[in-house]
């Protein structure tokens, strides 16, 4: 029952007082501050549950785990905001690392240098060529984003296992581990140093360019964008492929960081990417969600999983803590926004 | 009336409209003029979202011709329309929600910053803001900002970011389906009163509305369609809500306002 007086002052709202308030953003500034309060906590936590968890080597191992999940996540990002949703970047992850090794394999009497950067090019194209796919067949053939992308998902595994003969290639240059595995000043492993670099990529283009505006817009409202001019079909293509080649990288990465391709990288990390997005705030139905709340959501996951691991609880654990902080952080959602609505 | 000394900015002569079997539309004259509210009323089915269809340019009449600005014109799509200077407002708003006003007044044709970074896809988003503070500021309808998103705006707040958009495009001619269907009883007032604003500064504004009493309160004329066709072409000043509603009904019709070939043909 709301009085007249209410709604006056709603449509009277004085614009002089617009500065400040959440409004301005689909996630809620305060929304993105509770994310970081979490992460706080469950710090805290393992700082006291964990034996020596505030440790240099704490930090390294975390933000070496947490930079795959930055850069798929920033890939899913960009689809769930676009409405869709990309179940392929864990197959992406695999498929990518397997053809890059198997390159570099292959390729290893051209010499090192030679034989990585070929390595590399190959993983990027096959990433490349996977997002196009699922673009072309989301966006032109009007195939729904989760079925094209649970077949490719199918398609990617499968390749990546008849490529290595469902076991690791191991004979690659010993010299993408020195790479991949090189930390600046003790802090600053390279993959997070990547991820970061990534992250920021995708923040500009989000926030700064034409592409992440109709990006969001056609997440938001695909028949207002339509009737606005949006290029949409051409958007939707963009977004697959940008999530395909953020996916390929984050797989060559794990091939350096390991030294080896194998089929079982990246299998099911799909499902931790869209974790982070979710935790981040982003909704499923498309056009709401930030990066930042992605980099928060990413975060929290990794050090959940290593500080388990510090206070000794069985790996197996993960799977369910994880799962309930998605739940409470979406049914947390889900309260607010009906309190919300009943004012 | 000063109503026929502005030449019309918008005419449709003998305009109809065919859907296999279906006639939606038959024998219509319209203009449209600066500084006039035009109000095009009638039952459901009689029509006008039919007409406001072929005047916006998302569908094309099987009969009839348009000219706008005294010239000959073929609206082949929205585009071709919003080139013309033809603005629509649909009653969906084409609002995105999740974007902020400057983002959604811009959607579509957002500015390029100059040089390199242009070519990178930067958007000049002081030179967007600023054009959307200029066009929010001719709707005088106050929005809590133009960074905050729609989605939490009300209607008439919506209505006001959507008629914002067709300001910035520098429509001549601003058709509105059903502007206050949405719309409680203050924010139909705030809507209405932004639609006289409208007319004053030279627009020539087209809208379908139900709402009788607002609808002889702010048009300068009233048409009404029945069945596909013009039964009544009147000034809003010397008829009443209950002469609008017999014309609506088929209770009385002004033969003379339908095109002469229809005539002929009957």
């Amino acid at each position: 029952m709301s009085t007249p007086t209410i709604q006056s002052t709603d449509l009277a709202a004085t614009p002089a007082a617009s500065s400040g308030s959440g409004n301005s953003r689909t996630v809620s500034l305060a929304r993105q501050l509770s994310l970081a309060g979490v992460f706080a906590a469950f710090v805290v936590v393992f700082a006291i549950t964990g034996n020596g968890f505030l440790s240099q080597q704490t930090w390294n191992s975390t933000t070496q785990y947490a930079s795959e999940f930055l850069i798929l996540g920033a890939a899913q990002t960009f689809v769930i905001l676009s409405g869709g949703i990309d179940l392929s970047v864990g197959a992406i992850v695999g498929l990518s690392g397997v053809c890059g090794a198997w390159t570099m394999a292959h390729t290893a009497s051209l010499g090192a240098g030679m034989s990585i950067t070929a390595g590399v090019l190959v993983g990027l194209a096959v990433g490349l060529a996977v997002g196009t796919l699922n673009g072309f067949l989301v966006a032109y053939i009007r195939i729904t984003p989760f079925i094209v992308t649970l077949g490719t998902l199918g398609i990617c595994a499968g390749l990546a296992n008849v490529i290595s003969g469902g076991a690791p290639i191991t004979n690659v240059p010993s010299q993408i581990g020195t790479i991949a595995n090189r930390n600046i000043a003790g802090w600053l492993p390279a993959l997070f140093i990547v991820a970061l670099v990534l992250f920021g990529y995708g923040g500009w283009l989000l926030r700064g360019t034409r592409f992440g505006t109709h990006v969001r817009a056609v997440g938001s409202s695909l028949s207002s964008s339509r009737e606005a001019g949006v290029a949409y079909r051409s958007v939707l293509l963009r977004v697959y492929m940008l999530s395909g080649v953020l996916s390929a990288i984050a797989g060559i990465l794990l091939l350096g960081q390991f030294v080896i391709g194998s089929p079982l990288t990246g299998a099911n990390d799909e499902l931790n990417a869209i974790a982070a997005v979710v935790i981040g705030g982003a909704s499923l139905a498309g056009g709401r969600g930030t990066l930042l709340g992605t980099f928060f959501g990413a975060f929290i996951i990794s050090v959940l999983v290593t500080g388990l691991i510090a206070s000794h609880v069985p790996a197996f654990w993960q799977g369910v803590v994880v799962g309930l902080v998605i739940i409470t952080a979406v049914a947390i959602d889900q309260i607010k926004d009906r309190s919300r609505r009943e004012i | 009336m000063t109503t026929t000394l502005t030449h019309p900015v918008l005419v449709g002569t003998n305009l109809g409209k065919r859907y296999g079997a279906i006639e939606a539309l038959a024998g219509v004259d319209i203009a449209l003029r600066r500084g006039e509210v035009t109000s095009l009323c009638g039952d459901n089915g009689a029509g006008k979202s039919t007409l406001v269809k072929i005047l916006s340019g998302a569908t094309a009449p099987t009969t009839g011709t348009l000219q706008v600005n005294g010239e000959p014109a073929r609206l082949r799509s929205p585009n071709d329309a919003q080139q013309a200077g033809i603005q629509t407002v649909f009653q969906d708003l084409g609002i995105a929600p999740h974007l902020t006003v400057t983002e959604n007044v811009f959607l579509g044709r957002e500015i390029p910053r100059r040089g390199v970074l242009g070519k990178l896809g930067m958007m000049d988003r002081k030179a967007m803001r600023t054009a959307t503070a200029d066009a929010v500021a001719q709707v005088k309808i106050n929005l809590p900002g133009l960074d905050y998103i729609v989605e939490s705006m009300s209607g008439g707040q919506r209505q006001a970011v959507a008629v914002s958009r067709t300001i910035a495009r520098q429509g001549s001619v601003i058709l509105l389906d059903e502007p206050t269907a949405a719309l409680g009883v203050q924010e139909t007032d705030r809507v209405a009163a932004l639609i006289t604003r409208l007319r004053e500064s030279g627009v020539a504004v087209l809208m379908i509305s139900h709402d009788l009493p607002m609808v002889m309160q702010l048009s300068t004329r009233v048409v009404v369609l029945r069945h596909g066709r013009k039964v009544g072409d009147l000034v809003a000043a010397e008829h009443t809500v209950d002469d609008v509603i017999a014309y609506i009904t088929g209770h009385r019709v002004q033969d003379h306002v339908q095109h002469s070939a229809l005539k002929e043909m009957s």
